[in-house]
């Protein structure tokens, strides 16, 4: 499949890649750094917006003490994200938290082996 | 993100250090905090699920060490390996430095002139990832899934493969416990490549049996 073209990722600080682009180490940091292209291309904020918001969250975390060692790059990214997000008033923190604990809560509902899906909410 | 969802597989170790249930799925904080904000974008209209699961799948082969390729093409090259790799598939597969979750409980599966093998999953999305990399966007498909065990022929013929009428398809079901790596047959006009050049050939669809290693000319 053809790999479609992304932002200017050299724009971005020291993101994880290889010759061809961005690698990941879960499947999560995908879906974060699929979130963000996407979020990009609805024009929700432009590439250099998302730029500085993530380098504003990586040297607040080096500042705190993050090892820096490239395993926290997608929580610093997931983080960034979610105060764009908020920035443009999409959602709130609270909504966020509350969507993630509905599914810590679909998980333990959900035998081990099977799909887990978040019931319909209101 | 409805794929992906065995970030919770369980260690199950000897000790019963903590005695919570362990039947039931649990989420990484992370794995959990993406999807929220994912739920949130959809339902919000920000987001379409289909399109976001297409833009993942290019990424197919860039999570996790994604190192099945060099596992088969090892294989490949080295009997001994391969024998290894047939009885014990969890432990030849750390033996190249690589481990994981949901690579774990692995069992490798090996064509053979008389025997196709391809992998589905009617359960759940048990899939080894840090071993191929992501799974399919249809791989997690009902009608796929249904389809694979009724009709596992007409599947292979839906992505282009055609094998022998005399050669036998078993199809196997992965569940919470056993995820399966399919170890395709090397394909002709390879002899005497390396292992590096022979990896190459080795196409995670290959690796669930959905198709075949690339031609020796078709490298990508």
């Amino acid at each position: 499949m053809t790999r479609r073209p992304v932002p200017d990722l050299a724009a971005l600080p020291h993101i994880p890649c290889d010759a061809e682009g961005p690698v990941f180490r879960e499947p999560w940091e995908a879906h974060a750094f699929a979130l963000t292209v996407t979020l990009h291309e609805k024009g929700l904020f432009t590439w250099s917006e998302w730029a500085e918001t993530l380098s504003a969250e990586i040297r607040a975390a080096q500042a705190a003490g993050d090892p820096d060692t490239g395993e926290t790059y997608y929580s610093h990214w997931l983080r960034a994200l979610e105060r764009l997000v908020i920035a443009r008033g999409v959602t709130s923190a609270p909504a966020i938290d509350d969507t993630t604990a509905a599914w810590h809560r679909a998980a333990e509902a959900t035998p081990h082996g099977q799909p887990i899906v978040l019931p319909i909410r209101l | 993100m409805s794929d992906h969802d065995h970030h919770d597989h369980h260690h199950h170790d000897h000790h019963h250090d903590h005695d919570h249930d362990h039947d039931h799925s649990e989420l990484s904080a992370m794995d959990a905090r993406v999807r929220a904000l994912e739920t949130i974008l959809v339902e919000k209209g920000y987001v379409d699920p289909a399109a976001l699961d297409v833009l993942i799948e290019t990424y197919e082969t860039k999570v996790g060490p994604h190192n099945g390729a060099r596992v088969v093409a090892k294989s490949w090259i080295d009997p001994a390996y391969r024998a290894r790799l047939l009885a014990d598939a969890t432990a030849a597969v750390a033996e190249l430095g690589y481990a994981g979750r949901q690579g774990e409980h692995l069992v490798a599966v090996e064509n053979t002139a008389d025997t196709h093998n391809m992998v589905v999953c009617t359960l759940c999305s048990c899939y080894p990832w840090p071993v191929l990399g992501l799974p399919p966007v249809w791989y997690k498909s009902a009608p796929y899934r249904a389809k694979a065990v009724r009709d596992p022929r007409g599947v292979l013929a839906d992505f282009g493969v055609t094998l022998s009428a005399g050669k036998a398809i078993k199809v196997w079901d992965s569940t919470a416990e056993i995820r399966y790596l399919v170890v395709p047959e090397r394909p002709a006009g390879t002899e005497g490549w390396d292992e590096a050049r022979l990896a190459d050939l080795v196409t995670r669809d290959s690796m669930i049996g959905t198709g075949l290693p690339r031609a020796p000319g078709a490298a990508a």
